[in-house]
Order: structure tokens, then sequence, then C-alpha cells
């Protein structure tokens, strides 16, 4: 039992881990990928002792982004504008970074793993109604956006924070509807039972996995993800052109620094969606438990702990792959006209949504693959 | 659940619904029906409805509270600086509240109260047993509510339908208008996922 908890422990903060580096490597990627997307030079001017220079090294900007800005952005004044509500307004960002913070351990990173004779799941908690509880946590994220806005005490706040909340409670729906047809698909809640539903291969070489079942809801679940993130091309809350900077407008310091890495939490929580549902979570493509079965009938024998360690490169590899994705998207388009958006999802992903569902009913029903 | 956590959540519980009524801002007591809602989903998902919990969550606190958000913005509610109400209503009110506080105390200190510890069938709860139920026993309630559901979609909808000429032209500010007309559209918005 204590070894149990121990373990759970160790798993749940090593998931909030992993996304706050993915998130602290979509923070490197904004500002030196889109450097590299738009042919700018980008950030390279920080240096410690200009060793890296003298070595010959180029600056990557790696001592800017990660290093110089966080620790401005943390030692800056802790602003509180006069008429503001004085503890809203401290609480809000946290409102906002909880729920994202919480949904990681939900997450499927792996399969079992034994060690010392031990089998542990590769998973914070093994909620079997796991698709419900992300459905609750993603729609509490509304409330740190909502109240930050309202809290202000300033108008461009407060309209960058009804557009948020308008945003995200339309793309939730949204996005509810192709998690609902993923598991209709897989007939469980459970994530860990959804990527193991995901192993195996079609005719002999193609992944069982959910794109090649459900490619319309994984296109979906991208559109609404990137839109509950909040990022270009979805940035209307925050769209600096019109609102300042939206909802976090009037913050400063480390609760600004809060809502930012909010924002590239959860990017990186969609893309860890994304792989669980669509690209197999933690399967490596023919790699069962014993080893390779390469398509053409080769073999490859691999022991059972590479096994197990492959399925986190693979987890890792894909959610990474996903990450960058959606940050050459951010660099890509522009962003929406506020109707365009609500358009967008209301009159397109909704009623596709529904049509997907009926679909995935009827294919079930015919096919007679529900248990 | 261990009892200390059980009497420590209980506690919250009303000292949060406490705080709906006892707060003067609207969006504090707010944000107080949601800790209580959310307390109460715990007890659910403790109890092992831990579907009923979570429908909590993403109905209630997750939703309804967002639509209760914007009629709050839209009205413009602000702090109330001092004391409300009728005195009719202020005596009424305690003349009720003391009838409670005296059921409540009654009831309480009944000698034939017991406490019994009922003990699940495994999968209760759960999304199947839940489904089994509601689509074989309560089969045409659900559809019927269903239908009923629908109804109000359609009649809200209707309601909230205006003719394009008033849409914002009446309000000096265009920039009220702006607001007036993001947060209509969101709460229609809201109404829609709440009855969905």
């Amino acid at each position: 039992m204590t070894v149990e908890l121990i373990a759970g422990a160790i798993k749940a903060i090593l998931m909030i881990f992993i996304g706050l580096q993915l998130a602290i490597f979509l923070l490197y990627f904004e500002r030196k990928g889109s450097a590299l997307i738009q042919d700018r030079i980008g950030s390279n001017r920080a240096s410690i002792t200009g060793l890296g220079k003298r070595l010959g090294l180029p600056n990557l900007g790696i001592i800017n982004t990660l290093i110089a800005d966080p620790v401005k952005l943390f030692t800056k004044e802790d602003f509180i504008p006069d008429g503001a509500d004085k503890f809203l307004h401290t609480l809000a960002p946290f409102l906002a970074l909880f729920p994202v913070m919480i949904t990681f351990v939900i997450i499927p990173f792996g399969d079992t793993i034994s060690i010392g004779g031990r089998v542990f799941d590769l998973q914070a908690t093994n909620l079997n109604a796991g698709a419900l509880y992300l459905l609750a946590t993603l729609g509490l994220g509304v409330y740190g956006v909502a109240i930050a806005g309202w809290a202000s005490n300033n108008r461009w706040s407060l309209l960058g924070g009804i557009r948020a909340t308008a945003q995200m409670i339309s793309y939730e729906l949204a996005m509810g509807l192709a998690i609902v047809s993923v598991v209709m698909t897989f007939g469980t809640l459970n994530l860990q039972e959804i990527v193991r539903g995901q192993g195996g291969v079609w005719f002999g070489f193609l992944p069982r996995w959910g794109i090649f079942m459900q490619p319309l809801a994984f296109i979906l679940l991208l559109t609404a993800g990137a839109a509950e993130s909040k990022r270009v091309p979805f940035d209307l809350p925050e769209s600096e052109s019109e609102l300042i900077l939206g909802y976090f407008t009037e913050y400063s310091g480390g609760k600004q620094a809060v809502f930012m890495l909010t924002d590239l939490a959860e990017q990186a929580l969609i893309a860890m969606l994304l792989t669980t549902f669509f690209l197999g979570g933690w399967q490596v493509p023919w790699l069962m438990r014993d080893g390779f079965h390469f398509p053409g009938g080769a073999f490859l024998s691999v022991p059972a702990l590479a096994v197990s360690l492959l399925g986190i490169v693979a987890f890792l590899v894909k959610v990474l792959a996903l990450c960058i994705f959606l940050g050459l998207v951010r660099w890509t388009l522009p962003r929406f006209r506020y109707d365009q958006l609500m358009k967008l999802g209301w009159k397109g992903l909704v009623p596709l949504g529904l049509f997907n569902v009926m679909v995935t009913a009827f294919v079930i029903v015919a096919t007679g693959s529900v248990q | 659940m261990p009892p200390f956590l059980y009497l420590f959540l209980g506690a919250l519980a009303i000292v949060s619904a406490l705080g709906v009524v006892a707060q003067r801002n609207p969006i504090h007591s707010l944000l107080s029906l949601i800790s209580t809602l959310l307390i109460i989903a715990i007890f659910f998902i403790a109890e092992d409805a831990v579907v009923v919990g979570f429908l909590q969550i993403i109905v209630y606190a997750g939703a309804i509270m967002v639509l209760f958000l914007f009629v709050i913005w839209l009205l413009n509610l602000q702090a109330e600086i001092g004391p409300t109400g009728h005195v009719v209503l202020k005596v009424f009110g305690s003349l009720g509240a003391a009838a409670l506080a005296t059921e409540l105390f009654l009831f309480l200190g009944a000698p034939h109260l017991e406490v019994k510890i009922f003990h699940q069938p495994a999968g209760y709860g759960s999304l199947a047993s839940l489904a089994n139920t509601l689509f074989t026993d309560y089969l045409v309630s659900f559809e019927v509510t269903s239908v009923l559901l629908l109804a109000a979609v359609v009649g809200s909808v209707a309601l909230a339908r205006r003719i394009p000429n008033e849409t914002g032209e009446g309000s000096s500010d265009p920039r009220a208008a702006g607001l007036i007309r993001d947060a209509a559209a969101a709460t229609a918005a809201t109404s829609r996922r709440a009855q969905g």
C-alpha cells in the first residue's frame, strides 16, 4: 500500500514535471523557432561570461529565453491596479494553472514496468472514468481567465475575459464530441485502456492507431484544442492589436508568467491528449511485449524492461512532434476574426462532431463490434 | 474517505455555502457556490458515484456557473454596500430560519437515528451500470426528458433572437454595444451547452 502511494506520488510529480518541461521547450520554440520560421535571427544576446563565443559556439538564445526572461519576470514588481479586487486578482492565475496541472496525472505515459518483482502501471492515476475527469478539469479552466478579466477593473481585461470564456466554452463542446467518438470506438473511458486498444496492426503493416479509425475526430480535437489553449490563430482573448494583452493586461511579474505558463502547459496537454487518443500513446509501431514484429515476418527480440522504456520514449517523441506542429501552426496562420471564430466553432466543428458521433455509432452497430 | 477528511471537507462545504449568502459581491458569492459544488462532487466520488461526481463538475461547476457569471456580467451587478430588503422580508426570513434550525435540531436529537453503512456491489456508480439503468429501466423517461430539453433549447433560441435592426444600435457607446453582443452570444452558447 505504502509503495503504491509513493509510486503514485512519484508518477504524478514526474508527469507534471514532464508537462512543465514541455511548456519550457515550447517557450524556447516560441522565441527561437519563430525566428527560424520567419527568417530572423531571434534572441542571441545574453551570455554568461561570453564563454560560448570564445569557444566559437553559436548563441542559441537559451540563456535569453530560459534564464534571463523568467528571472526578469519573477523579479519585477507585482503590481495590483487601483480598484482591482485584490484577492481575486491574486487568485486568478492559480485558478487558471491548477486545472491544467491536475489533468496531467491522467495521461498514460507508458505500459506497465516491473521493477524488483513489482509491476507498476505507468500512469499516475488509472481512473476508470478518465475521459470524464478530463472533461471536468478542462471545464474548470474557464474560471481563471474569466476571473482575471473581471478582477482587474479594466475594460480591456474584461473584454478579453469575456472573449476567452465564450471561446473556451464553445470549443469545449467540439472537444467533448471528439472525445465521445473516440470513447465509443474503444468502448472505454479509461485512457490506459484506450491506448492498449491501439496496439497491433491492420493489413500486416498499419498500426491500429486512433487517427486511422477517427481521422475527423483527430482534426476536431486538434482544432478545438488549439482554441482551448488560446494560441494563434485562436488568440482573440489576448489579441494585442485590439485588447493590449486581453485578460492579463493588468498583470505583471510572476503572475503574468503564470498565465503564459498556463497557455504553454495547456498546449503541451493538448499534444499529450492527441497522442493518447489518436497516435497510440506509448505504442511503438510493431513492438509487442516480446519484441518487434516487423511487416514481412522479421522478428527482433527486445527485453521487457527495454520495451517499457521504449514506450515512454515513443510517447515523449510523439508529444514533442505534436508540440512542434502546434508551434508551426501558431507561426503560420493569421488570427481569426471573432465572428469567424464563433462560426467555425458552432457551425463547423459542432455539427461535424455530431455527424462523427452518429457515423461512429452506425459503424459500431453495423459491424457488431459493441461489447 | 477517512473521517477527518470527511469532517474537514464537510466543514469547508458549509463555510463556502454560507459564503454564497453572506458575501456582498455577486462574483465572490458565485465562486463560493462553485467551491461548494466541487466539494459535493468530491463527496459523490468518494461514495463510488464517480460518474455523478464528474457530471456534477462538468454540468454544474463547469457550465451552469459560467452561465451565472455571464448573467452577473450582463446585468452589471455591483457589490451591495448596505443592508437591503424590506423589514417584513427580514422578519419572515428570520422566522423561517428559526423554524428550519428547530426542525434540524429535533431531527438530529431523535433517539432512533442510526447510521447504516451500505456495501455497494462492485461496479456500482460506474458509467456502465448507470447506462444500463438509464437505457433499460428508465428509457422512456430519459427520452421524454431529452425532448423536453430540446424544446427548452428551441424556446430559448426563439426568445434570444432579435430583429437585426435592434442589435446593439440603441446603445450610445459602441464598445459597450460590442461587449453586450459578445456576452449575449456567449450566454446563448453557454445555455445551449448547459442543456446539451
